[in-house]
């Protein structure tokens, strides 16, 4: 993902780059919604700076979430839907993942609320979040073995 | 990793009390671990998954119109919420919309659907903090809305009624004087459910000051929805990103400051007026027109099409047995469901079935806050919070 020339006037595309330049991977406009690709590593700073910034406040959290590209490397991409009462306006930041230790830091300590989230992805994905408070399974029972919504998991479940 | 409530066993002078899974007042299968001085609430664990069905798997093994079906599922008290949710987000990913007859509808179904949610709330809330009797005011005028469900779609409650690109079929001629009928008697019955409550001092004494949340920390939360709007923060999705020609409509968001269970009793009533003030205007404005999208290979061909005309024969069959390609892409489609903001993201990678489908639903944020209103009030407030949340546990265990 690289990002067009038109977006780069964006202003939340413009800040963060302003912010941390290295953290940005790429943007994209698809059916006029914005998606900010980040460092897997800057997930907690990016956050922090999207939450904070008194231009665009995205201080509401709606969801985390992700989709599993398998056999495509890195095969995870968790997406955060972001939205600022200021600019009454979504966004989507998203940070790939790979299979081997997938694990991001948790935003959890920025919005409170990506608690539950972040362990429901963690428990239908095994995406592990570094620093949640309590990353517990949330759906399945907690002996339950396996991440169910994997692509490479099936949808009979095994038996 | 053991549950922390592990962690309290002999650990002082609190004990441990385990309300639900199976308890009348938790609205579904909700369990909720109670850790208690005396009768106090020191903290609280919402325990969920009792209702886990694994709705979003099977979307990924269904094709985009298949999957509408397993939508109704979610939140069962508000199917066609769930219904136009996923409806605009395919039509959204395809690039394609509903014609404005089939908009106007589905605003007019949808807040009939806010206010028979709204009933079931007002009733099964009620009863909770011991007015039996409102239940059954409630339910009087909710089987008039469900009647109407069933005119138009032949279900009352897992209706599918909404299909992707505009609605399954032409209401009845007799749809509007039913709705008609309904708005101008609903208005009066709303008076009635005030009547018992507004002013009843048991009420008042049960709900007022009780489980405040304050604006900054409901957001914090991702709550949504008239809990929300309860704490002064007036976010209603239908006024700050219109969907589906809200915008052409008069309505106020109702919102109160105090932030307690009073306050989002107050929040929803006064959303029963104003929907009921949004179905007026859909039924007296509603434009002539189709009610299914000129997309073909999307959308099914009339039936009568279908049988006179080859064209229509064939993508007939094509929808039905292998269903439409969208282009590969993802998409965040967010409405304002009777409980909150509902979302749903649709993730495409160019075949007929979608990738991943993600319910956003709004109980589950709400739930998660449920600790923050409860903890260091009584149990008997943790019963009259759980109710003024308003959760359905379909949508919040999938």
């Amino acid at each position: 993902m690289t990002i067009r020339a038109e977006l780069e006037s964006n202003l939340i595309i413009r800040k963060l780059a302003a912010f941390d330049p290295a953290s940005v991977v790429g943007a994209e406009l698809f059916r006029d919604e914005l998606t900010i690709e980040v460092q897997g590593g800057a997930i907690r700073r990016v956050a922090e700076f999207l939450c904070q910034d008194e231009e665009l406040q995205f201080r509401y959290l709606a969801d985390v979430t992700a989709v599993d590209r398998h056999p495509v490397e890195p095969r995870f991409e968790v997406n955060y839907h972001l939205y600022s009462l200021l600019l009454r306006q979504w966004l989507r930041v998203k940070a790939r993942v790979g299979s081997e230790t997938p694990t991001l830091e948790s935003v959890t300590p920025v919005w409170p609320g990506a608690n539950w989230h972040e362990r429901e992805t963690f428990d239908l994905f095994g995406i592990r979040f570094a620093g949640h408070p309590d990353l517990r399974r949330i759906l399945m029972p907690e002996d339950w073995q396996g991440h169910p919504l994997r692509r490479d998991y099936p949808t009979e479940g095994f038996r | 990793m053991g549950h922390p409530i592990h962690t309290l066993a002999g650990a002082g002078e609190t004990m441990v009390l385990n309300m639900g899974p199976q308890h009348p007042s938790t609205h579904g299968v909700l369990r909720v671990l109670l850790e208690l001085d005396g009768e106090t609430v020191v903290r609280a664990y919402p325990d969920i998954g009792y209702l886990h069905t694994g709705i979003e798997k099977s979307c990924e093994a269904k094709t985009y119109s298949q999957a509408i079906t397993l939508t109704d599922r979610l939140d069962y008290l508000a199917p066609l919420s769930n219904n136009l949710c996923y409806c605009l987000a395919v039509e959204k990913l395809l690039g394609i919309e509903a014609p404005p007859r089939a908009q106007i509808l589905r605003v007019l179904l949808t807040e009939l659907t806010r206010i028979a949610s709204h009933l079931v709330w007002l009733g099964t809330h009620a009863i909770d903090i011991g007015a039996m009797s409102v239940l059954l005011y409630c339910f009087r005028e909710r089987e008039e809305i469900l009647k109407i469900f069933e005119l138009v779609s032949g279900q009352r409650m897992m209706t599918s009624y909404f299909r992707i690109g505009g609605l399954a079929l032409e209401p009845p001629p007799t749809f509007l004087k039913r709705v008609e009928a309904l708005v101008d008697l609903m208005p009066g019955r709303i008076d009635e459910y005030e009547e018992l409550l507004t002013k009843n001092k048991i009420w008042l004494g049960r709900t007022k000051g009780v489980g405040v949340l304050s604006g900054e920390d409901a957001l914090a939360m991702g709550v949504s929805g008239p809990t929300l709007r309860a704490s002064g923060v007036g976010w209603d999705l239908r006024k700050s990103n219109p969907y589906s020609g809200y915008d052409k409509f008069a309505f106020v968001v109702p919102t109160q400051t105090a932030g307690d269970v009073y306050a989002r009793y107050l929040v929803r009533v006064a959303e029963m007026r104003e929907s009921l003030r949004i179905v007026r205007q859909a039924a007296e404005g509603l434009p002539e027109g189709p009610v299914r999208a000129d997309a073909p290979g999307i959308v099914l061909p009339e039936r009568e099409q279908m049988k006179t005309e080859m064209e229509a024969l064939i993508y007939h069959f094509k929808i039905v047995a292998e269903g439409f390609t969208p282009p590969p892409g993802e998409v965040y489609q967010a409405i304002e469901s009777p409980r909150g903001q509902l979302g749903f993201y649709v993730a495409s990678d160019g075949s007929a079935k979608p990738l991943r489908v993600k319910v956003r639903a709004p109980s589950f944020s709400n739930l998660a806050a449920l600790p923050r209103m409860i903890e260091g009030r009584l149990i008997a407030d943790a019963v009259a919070c759980i109710g003024s949340i308003d959760i359905v546990l379909g949508e919040i265990d999938r």
